[in-house]
């Protein structure tokens, strides 16, 4: 059976929102905000800990999530970049801790998307569970004069992502988002945990996958280019895979082109407001971004589109409306290539494969 | 990205028992070993590492961690995907967990039942690999045909009911040992081949792979037998529709060089045609081993059973070998039985080049194997041409029109004497049977466009060496639009490149501008774009290909930050002048070091760079022992050492050089040079450039002028110039073989001439340090000299630390270089003869090498006003190192 979610790809290219934590910082929230009732006897400074807002604050999430719906985004991401049990060993919080903070992360999202809903009857709003790249990675040691060490095993990081999924399951997101992957082998291994958890609980939905191109060499910082990347996550058969972070869209262009030329499913790109400026910040006003990814729409590349760091509603506003007279990518079915891929891809084409669209 | 098209080879080195090499560097815990065997392997082309640590003795799981781990750190080695390979699924799981891209896992099977088959199948499937499935079930390996189509049709609907992907099943159907004297196992590579005929038609997208070295296993310690058995093994397994094994690809003869009686014995064996063929092979292993005294080292004695074969195939093997002891008797010979010259041309001898190509293209030959072939082929075209120029007079006599091949014009543009690499690909484009015309070195762009006119050239190729040379690529490509040209323009040579003629070319010029990375490519190039059909696709692919190499140009440009020239200046290394120690040379002027005797040279000779110059990459002496070009190598190695005997017995070449130091200050970036130490008369000036790209906190914006003493610090520096040459006869001496058909040792002569050139440099850089007086107390080994682990630099004019030619001039003049030396500059600044170096003596210290990196418009400005240049001129000359988007900015303001 199609669900609504999947039944929007078909008929157009679905909006995604924008940035989270800039957002957040025009609140000029306090430490205590960060802390509320819950963390009030914390032993560490919590500010800068966007994720326990969800609990703390959640009005304010919720009012953010709110104002990119109203932009006209199809889907939010939960404010779950890093609850996870690594990441937030960095604030020393772990046990239920973790599982709270996603469930009332979805729920913020979903009381958004609720309201938008009613707001506009017959409209569909979607959250995707965000999981983010943790700070440790599997395939890189910190350690230059040790390149055998590895600051964590593939079982702590599939441990750690189980938990989060479990939560971002029960808290009922329409789908997965595993994003901002700069290390494939920690998004392999949040694969491995969702498909367990699938397995444990019985049910699924759908997963998605976006990397991070780090700059102009075209790789993933742990050394893959784009197709090498793709050909790593296609056993997930992911929904979609897209790129997001790091890059503006136009430096993005020609790998989403090759991401669009190889993708047997959905093709996500949700870049940043162009690259920072010398103070960190985005320039890229709306309508040239949206002038950017109009133009990938327009080659037929794209299928979820939307912002990431600098990206505000005014930007995802712009996006949506450029959109519009766009139709989706059609994804190729019935290839068999065996893709396999180190750094770089190897493909074996099947004989007998058929590309159709 | 690699689609392949044909058989993967899957390197089996990195497998404890495919190499005793591996198992020992393993053993002793050698992980550099361990890692420089897996490199070996990329490098020799295998397109997938199957990584195998089962020992009694080795802890199976932490061992192959810990070498995917190390792997992982080596971007050469870890860019192929990578196949676990256990017989333990515990050590292949911990290997799943190490592996970021998409790798195989060697293998799974129903040895233990369908429950546990299927439970790592899914697990394999989780982790997101590919997995070779063994012929083996419950009852035991599968040996007969249809043992083996039935467990792998079994395995394959167990695994694609449980969704495993189709294509990610490679089955191996099990090779195992012929030739062992039993009767049942005559039939197993028969069994194997048929097997995999079935396995591909009837189960949809499935692989089929196997162990390749197994199959001859009766036969160990002898190799040529092995590697005659492997290779026709691959034939006819490849034939059968085999994708992919595991084998030696350093250990495999070509099937076509089998030697015919060994292959018939092999084939026998493998095809099972005849009941007595292990026999007969064995008796045939066994005698090659008493013809070599025994021993499990046996090679195929190079023997002249080759001489009885028919001319044709005499004419292709000879060609194949690279053999031209007997060509111009068997070209003699062949011209008796065939109606045309040209028909032996067309016949054997391109039938010989189309093997020694397909061969070189698929990395199976060398080039200084390809460049012998070439060699052969001239002689026998040599001798045939009088014939033929006769026969074409006859038939113009009677009214006919001749037919021509495609033509290349190749050049090496104005201003530059390189020409190794071009001729390297005349050479190999000459033998490809093309028609070559080659204008030779420094020619104008008028000359190059009106020959191409004259001649009707099908193709124009450019090639040079110095960084001026790539603008005269620009303005050929822009003349040739204006003269309205239409044929595809070739672009090579070292400081070439793809972004660069995507970029800065290609723009200019509408009808095809293919950049040509080597010669290995050349020969598939032209053809393409002499074909009618080929064509249109070719150039669009190329187009497409420049299209995103501009792109990603456009996306680097917008990345790049560059500070202010004032900025970059403030950023300089700064010393505390009163306590550097600056050393007085003893010598102040100039002074000419002429005719120095070559064999002085020799041991400074760096031999490194001579086998890049053949397409041959290792690190010298290394490269010798190499498993995939050390033949090679050594073969080249030792014909290099006859000729250099012969260069430095006949003084075929003549070793000048100037050398002079001068007290000096720097004024800002400028080196003000004096006349002598009152520093009363400036002499000339020396204009550095300086970094401008944004360093890290604690690095430096450097320049050479930060390792001299500026004016206001009160102390005398010393900076020295030098320009040495060995290239004096090397063209005369080049030419003697040309005129003989030998380009093969012509191409050498230059290689020499280069090597001995940059040895010269080393040699007269010693003399300078000792000139400087640190240098007499310096007691470095040849290789630490070749290494540079001395005190002091000698940064050359045109190369990263100084990239600005013209500077060469005013350096000429310091040394009256052509004077005492013979040397000249052209006007793009190269040196002529093109042996030879020159550049500067930084004694600073900590005077180090270092790149330019991207200078911005001020900078230009600025050293055009240092330098009395128009800011166009200056623009022109620092080209390359000029950042485009500063260019852009200005030329708007």
């Amino acid at each position: 059976m199609t669900t609504d979610f999947e039944q929007l790809f078909k008929e157009r290219i679905v909006i995604i929102d924008g940035a989270m934590g800039s957002l957040i910082q025009t609140y000029g929230l306090e430490e205590v905000d960060f802390r509320g009732d819950r963390f009030k006897e914390h032993h560490r400074d919590l500010k800068g800990n966007n994720d326990l807002l969800s609990l703390t604050r959640p009005d304010i999430i919720e009012e953010i999530h709110g104002r990119y719906f109203a932009a006209g985004a199809d889907v939010v991401e939960t404010n779950t970049f890093s609850t996870t049990s690594i990441a937030q060993a960095d604030y020393e919080l772990s046990g239920s801790v973790i599982t709270d903070l996603n469930i009332a992360a979805v729920q913020c999202a979903r009381r958004a998307a609720n309201a938008a809903q009613e707001k506009t009857p017959g409209r569909k709003c979607f959250v995707a569970g965000a999981i983010g790249p943790l700070n440790r990675t599997l395939s890189m040691s910190p350690d230059v004069n040790r390149p055998e060490y590895r600051a964590v095993t593939w079982n702590q990081v599939v441990a750690a992502y189980e938990e989060q999924i479990r939560a971002l399951l029960q808290g009922g997101v329409d789908a997965l988002l595993v994003e901002t992957i700069f290390d494939t082998l920690n998004s392999k291994a949040a694969l491995f945990a969702i498909e367990g958890v699938f397995e444990e609980l019985g049910r699924r939905v759908p997963v998605m996958i976006s990397v991070t191109i780090t700059d102009a060499s075209g790789r993933t910082l742990s050394g893959q280019t784009i197709t090498a990347f793709y050909d790593s996550v296609r056993h997930a058969k992911p929904f979609s895979v897209g790129i997001n972070c790091a890059l503006g869209g136009a430096e993005m262009r020609p790998y989403i082109q090759e991401l669009a030329r190889v993708a047997e499913c959905y093709v996500s790109c949700y870049p940043n407001a162009g690259l920072p400026n010398a103070f960190g910040g985005y320039d890229e006003t709306p309508d040239e971004m949206a002038a950017v990814l109009v133009d990938f729409a327009a080659q037929g590349w794209l299928n979820l589109v939307g912002g990431c760091c600098g990206s505000t509603p005014e930007h995802i506003a712009a996006i949506a409306q450029g959109m519009k007279q766009h139709a989706a990518r059609k994804s190729p079915s019935g290839v068999h290539d065996m893709r396999l891929s180190g750094l770089e891809s190897l493909v074996v084409a099947s004989p007998s494969s058929v590309r159709s669209v | 990205m690699t689609v392949a098209s044909q058989f993967l080879i899957v390197g089996e080195r990195t497998n404890i028992t495919g190499s005793p090499k591996f198992a020992k560097a393993l053993k002793a815990g050698d992980w550099n070993e361990c890692l420089s065997v897996a490199r070996q392997q990329v490098e020799s082309g295998a397109n997938i590492l199957d990584i195998n640590v089962d020992e009694a003795l080795i802890e199976g799981e932490p061992t192959m961690v810990k070498f995917l781990n190390l792997i992982a750190a080596e971007p050469d080695i870890c860019k192929v995907p990578i196949m676990i390979d256990s017989s333990k699924w515990s050590v292949l799981e911990a290997g799943l967990q190490c592996l970021q891209g998409k790798g195989i896992v060697n293998s799974i099977s129903l040895k233990d039942g369908e429950e546990e088959f299927l439970r790592r199948a899914k697990l394999v499937k989780r982790y997101g690999a590919a997995a070779v499935v063994m012929a083996f079930d419950e009852q035991g390996q599968a040996a007969t045909r249809d043992e083996k189509v039935r467990i792998c049709t079994r395995a394959y609907k167990l695994l694609t009911g449980l969704g495993f992907p189709p294509e990610d099943i490679i089955f191996d159907p099990n090779i195992l040992t012929v030739a062992t004297g039993i009767e049942e196992h005559n039939n197993y590579a028969v069994d194997f081949f048929e097997a995999t005929k079935i396995i591909k038609a009837t189960l949809p997208h499935a692989k089929v792979s196997g162990g390749v070295s197994n199959v001859s296993f009766s036969f160990r310690g002898n190799n040529p037998v092995r590697e005659a058995i492997h290779s026709a093994f691959l034939f006819h397994g490849i034939k059968a529709g085999m994708d992919m094994g595991i084998v030696n690809a350093g250990m495999l003869s070509v099937y076509e060089q089998i030697p015919p009686d060994l292959l018939v014995l092999v084939e026998d064996v493998l095809l099972n045609r005849r009941p007595d063929g292990t026999d007969r092979l064995v008796s045939y292993a066994d005698s090659l081993k008493a013809q070599h005294g025994g021993g499990s080292k046996i090679e195929l004695k190079e023997d002249l059973a080759w001489r009885n074969a028919t001319v044709a195939s005499r004419l292709s093997h000879a060609l194949v070998k690279g053999i031209d002891a007997f060509i111009e008797a068997d070209t003699e010979e062949a011209r008796q039985q065939f109606k045309r010259p040209l028909d032996i041309i067309e016949g054997p001898l391109m039938d010989g080049m189309r093997v020694v190509g397909d061969l070189f293209g698929a990395g199976k030959m060398f080039l200084p194997q390809v460049v012998k072939s070439a060699r052969v082929m001239k002689r026998a075209v040599a001798y045939l041409t009088p014939f033929m120029e006769e026969e074409k007079r006859q038939a113009v006599l009677a009214g006919a029109t001749v037919r021509t091949q495609g033509k290349v014009l190749l050049a090496t543009v104005k201003g530059d004497v390189h020409d190794i690499g071009k001729n390297i690909v005349g050479v190999v484009l000459a033998c490809n049977n093309y028609e070559v015309v080659d204008l030779g070195v420094m020619v104008s762009c008028e000359k190059i466009l009106a020959t191409a006119k004259e001649n009707g050239a099908d193709i124009i190729g450019l090639s040079g060496l110095i960084t001026p040379s790539l603008d005269e690529m620009v303005s050929v490509a822009k003349e040739m639009t204006r003269q309205g040209f239409t044929v595809p323009l070739l672009i090579g040579g070292a400081t070439t490149s793809h972004p660069h003629a995507s970029v800065k070319v290609a723009p200019q010029y509408a009808s095809g501008v293919v950049h040509v990375l080597d010669a290995s490519r050349v020969v598939n190039v032209v053809s393409a774009l002499l074909s009618p059909e080929q064509k249109p696709a070719f150039l669009a692919e190329v187009a497409a290909k420049q299209q995103l190499a501009r792109t990603d140009f456009e996306a680097r440009r917008v990345q790049r930050k560059l500070l202010t020239l004032a900025e970059a200046r403030n950023r300089r290394q700064k010393y505390d002048w009163s306590t550097i120690d600056i050393p007085k040379p003893e010598l102040i002027g100039t002074r000419a070091y002429n005719d120095v005797p070559l064999q002085d040279l020799v041991p400074f000779i760096d031999w490194g760079p001579f086998f890049n110059a053949w397409e041959l990459f290792g690190a010298f002496p290394k490269i010798l022992e190499d498993e995939k070009v050390g033949v090679e190598a050594k073969k080249l190695y030792a014909d290099a050492q006859t000729l250099l005997a012969r260069i430095i017995k006949e003084k075929r070449f003549r070793a000048n050089a100037v050398i002079g130091f001068w007290p000096c200050n720097t004024v800002g970036d400028d080196v003000e040079l004096y006349t002598d130490e009152a520093r009363s008369k400036v002499l000339g000036r020396l204009h550095m450039l300086r970094q401008q790209a944004e360093k890290q906190p604690g690095q430096f914006n450097l320049s050479l002028a930060d390792f001299l003493a500026p004016k206001d610090s009160g102390r005398i520096d010393y900076v020295g110039g030098f320009a040495v040459t060995t290239g004096l006869g090397v063209e005369a001496f080049a030419e003697s073989f040309r005129k003989q058909h030998d380009d093969y040792s012509a191409i050498m002569v230059q290689a020499l001439g280069d090597r001995l050139a940059e040895a010269f440099a080393e040699y007269m850089h010693k003399q300078a340090r000792v000139l400087s007086g640190f240098g007499k107390t310096e007691d470095l080994s040849n290789d630490q000299l070749i290494r540079e682990q001395y005190r002091g630099i000698r940064p050359a004019p045109g190369y990263p630390a100084c990239p600005e030619h013209t500077e060469k001039g005013t350096l000429f003049q310091l040394l009256d270089a052509t004077k005492a030396t013979g040397m000249t500059l052209t006007e793009s600044f190269a040196m002529n003869p093109a042996s030879s170096v020159s550049g500067f003596y930084l004694n600073h210290p900590d005077a180090k090498y270092f790149g330019l990196g991207k200078i911005g418009r001020d900078q230009v400005e600025d050293y055009a006003a240092r330098k009395g240049m128009s800011i166009e001129e200056a623009a022109k000359w620092l080209g390359p190192s000029l950042d485009e988007s500063s260019v852009g900015t200005t030329a708007a303001a």
